[in-house]
């Protein structure tokens, strides 16, 4: 008993000091490293592809989706909207998170039909035109992309709202769709903070 | 079209993967197997004090993994506890003390369960000092394990089946910190985050505000992957943009969570020099893999049930940007490995959707598992496969000519007992005792009925078999379940632990008996059928009734 009490203790000793060791290697030293390489090599990756206004203003990432709200949460009709967020109050990026509502939910349901008839009525289109992207949350919350589907579905509205031809916004979707990576990889879509972005931009130029 | 597309990405997967299987399963036999130490070791085994040439008998072997184990699960407790007092903390208190130890015991046995929103619960120093130190080492141990039981097969008279320090400090530094460190600027080039920057606020287009989280998220991302990890720098994992932005660098994080799994039969091979039975077990593992596969995009695809069907697509808890193909491509990787990881929301699937990815945990992970935890498993399930059809034949139970003896099928008997066991005590303790199930059901379950009863399920299963993904509607932030969880994750990892290297201990005392006609060609595809058919019967029989209770309720209504 001795023998094995005494071969454990020194084994606890060995781990102790590999654990200090190792922290110091892997939980230390990778990290760092890795932050100079990102901060060297991809800035602009590596600080979160922020996106900027006209008047060199952050006003968001190009990754992470936006509100497109009044203070009420009631969207606006000049911008594209993105899809429902279950992230906070919607689009909380500190606080990322899908519904995890299953699919007999009732909330779920009840929300489902609510946003096909909002999503119809605010557009103007029959409820069956509505893409399923537009009335589910995405896991993130904070997903940035919509379908071009949708997006098409919304450029009347965006242009009525902004007094700008609808043909010109439909070119501007049209453009800012991106493809399947690789052509197969993941679905076409689009990036609603770019697509925005680019909206005010031929406002103001127009 | 969508089929086509499964069909693309899944063959794109397999073939990064064939491309790699012989270069990285040679290049990790060498790693354990080679007589040198590089100097950078030579350092570490000096300041860690050990001698990196001892041979371990299983029973020291089995007490280092466990002191390593322990101290790692003390260090990461008293870190999240003293999170408050740390710099970068982001003014975030310390867990309170269930939380701390579910998350230490969690992250040290390489599940990665979340009971926790980490932007909200942990700072910049228990996310790398802390959870990102134990995304390399309980891989590394895992790996080490894994191998320790293949030298019991390739030993002969041998009373030692290899050193742990040597094996753990191998592993990281020859395998997983190299290969974590490339793959971190890989994720960087595809727009991965990966600063000190804490929350930025900005004013966002439309006058409202919004925080931006920063933080060291593509170091910890790459190994989270790697190490088949899958405990998310946010809440939202994988599917958060920050952590997985584009469809591409999707894929290339599915890689990440099999590569290591899929190579290691090319190791197992090398080292007994014979790659038959790793060809076999490799076939199994991909039949599992596609099988599954399919069976969950069909069931995507076909979104049934009342919310997917009112929506016209099983798009809730799903990301535009991967859609059905990329979200059922990472869910089957992240259950058939002990990944965790989720690019979506697996409680939001279709009820036999979310059934697959259940099924994949409820098999023992082994299509094709954690990185070692896979290969052991099925080695394990192999052995009772040969001891079966030793029976029904009347041929002689041997595997590389190692007896299956009374002692080895004991062993591996209590193995495939030890994930079946803990599950379904801990699922029927929380559903059964009055005062817990209340609490349960009013305070914890996130949907009613069926559906509940899945998330308590799923949480139970992905416990006891170190997997770490949840049907996340539940709140697993109680006393109660952080505890009997927590509990539950160390005695699925480190009992089956103890078994397998036992298990190498007595395969390693044996002496190699020469091939004869009447041991049991393990490497045709009869063998590779019958392995596969041991894997579903083993395991759904016993989970079938539970089943029926949950995701089936649901699923077949």
């Amino acid at each position: 008993m001795n023998i094995v009490s005494r071969a454990s203790g020194r084994a606890v000793w060995v781990a102790i000091r590999a654990m200090a060791v190792l922290t110091v290697l892997l939980g230390v030293g990778y990290p760092l490293a890795i932050t100079g390489i990102g901060q060297l090599a991809f800035p602009s990756q590596a600080n979160g592809s922020g996106r900027y206004g006209p008047d060199g203003r952050l006003v968001g990432s190009a990754l992470l989706g936006q509100a497109f709200a009044d203070a009420e949460g009631n969207p606006l009709p000049e911008y594209f909207q993105p899809r429902p967020s279950a992230a906070g109050g919607g689009y909380d990026a500190a606080a990322s998170s899908g519904s995890n509502h299953g699919p007999e939910n009732e909330e779920l349901i009840a929300a489902i039909q609510r946003r096909r008839a909002q999503v119809a009525a605010f557009n103007g289109v029959p409820g069956d035109a509505v893409p399923a992207d537009a009335v589910t949350a995405s896991g993130s919350g904070l997903d940035p992309h919509i379908s071009p589907a949708y997006a098409r579905l919304q450029v009347d509205r965006v242009a009525a709202a902004r007094h700008l031809r609808a043909e010109d916004v439909r070119a501007l979707v049209e453009s800012r769709i991106q493809p399947r990576d690789l052509g197969y990889l993941g679905e076409p879509r689009v990036n609603v903070v770019e697509l925005n972005l680019a909206l005010d931009d031929l406002d103001r130029r127009s | 079209m969508g089929w086509l597309l499964a069909a693309a990405a899944l063959v794109t997967v397999a073939a990064l993967l064939g491309v790699v299987y012989r270069p990285l399963g040679e290049y990790m036999a060498w790693v354990y197997t080679s007589p040198r130490d590089w100097a950078v070791e030579r350092v570490l085994y000096r300041l860690v004090g050990v001698d990196p040439r001892g041979g371990q008998s299983w029973r020291a072997y089995l007490r280092a993994v466990l002191a390593f184990s322990a101290v790692g699960l003390v260090a990461l407790y008293l870190l999240q506890r003293l999170q408050h007092r740390l710099p970068y903390s982001l003014g975030l208190a310390a867990p309170s003390p269930d939380l701390s130890f579910n998350t230490a015991a969690s992250f040290v046995a390489n599940t990665n369960w979340q009971s926790y929103a980490p932007e909200r619960t942990v700072g910049y120093p228990v996310q790398m000092a802390g959870l990102g130190v134990q995304n390399f080492l309980s891989a590394a141990v895992g790996m080490a394990v894994a191998i320790a039981l293949v030298r019991g097969f390739a030993h002969r008279r041998s009373g030692t089946i290899g050193n742990f320090w040597t094996d753990l400090v191998r592993g990281t530094v020859r395998i997983l910190l190299p290969a974590a460190a490339l793959c971190s600027v890989v994720l960087l080039a595809g727009g991965v985050v990966q600063n000190f920057a804490g929350f930025t606020h900005v004013t966002d287009l439309a006058g409202g505000g919004q925080s931006i989280p920063g933080g060291p998220v593509a170091s910890q991302e790459a190994i989270k992957m790697l190490g088949t990890n899958g405990g998310g720098f946010f809440n939202a994992n994988s599917a958060h943009p920050f952590e997985n932005p584009s469809p591409w660098t999707n894929l290339f994080e599915i890689f990440l969570l099999l590569v290591i799994p899929f190579a290691l039969p090319r190791t197992f091979g090398s080292i007994v020099r014979d790659h038959r039975l790793g060809y076999a077990i490799l076939a199994a593992m991909a039949v599992l893999f596609v099988l599954s596969f399919t069976l969950m995009t069909a069931f995507e695809f076909a979104g049934g049930g009342t919310a997917p069907t009112l929506a016209g697509g099983a798009m809730e808890g799903k990301e535009q940007r991967f859609g059905v193909v990329g979200s059922t491509l990472f869910a089957t990787a992240t259950t058939g490995t002990s990944g965790g990881a989720a690019n979506s929301t697996h409680g939001s699937y279709t009820a036999l959707g979310g059934l697959v990815a259940m099924l994949n945990m409820l098999l023992g992970e082994v299509s094709p598992g954690g990185v070692g935890a896979g290969l052991y498993t099925i080695l394990v399930m192999a052995i009772i496969a040969v001891f079966l059809t030793g029976l029904l034949l009347g041929r002689a139970p041997t595997v590389l000519g190692k007896r299956v003896g009374v002692r080895e099928i004991k062993l591996a008997s209590l193995f495939i007992l030890v994930m079946p066991t803990l599950a379904l005590v801990g699922m029927a303790v929380s559903l059964a005792v009055p005062a817990v199930h209340e609490q349960i059901v009013n305070d914890s379950m996130g949907n009613p009925g069926a559906h509940g009863v899945s998330e308590v399920m799923y949480a139970f299963i992905s416990a006891a078999i170190n997997n770490g993904s949840s049907f996340a509607g539940l709140n697993a932030d109680t006393p109660w379940l952080n505890t009997t969880l927590g509990v539950t994750i160390l005695l699925g990892r480190f009992v089956p632990i103890a078994l397998v290297l036992a298990l190498a201990g007595s395969l390693a005392a044996q002496d190699r008996i020469p091939a004869t006609s009447l041991a049991l060609p393990v490497h045709r595809p009869q063998f590779v059928g019958l392995l596969v058919g041991i894997i579903i019967f083993v395991s759904l029989p016993t989970f079938f009734p539970i089943l029926t209770l949950g995701p089936l309720a649901e699923g077949l209504r």
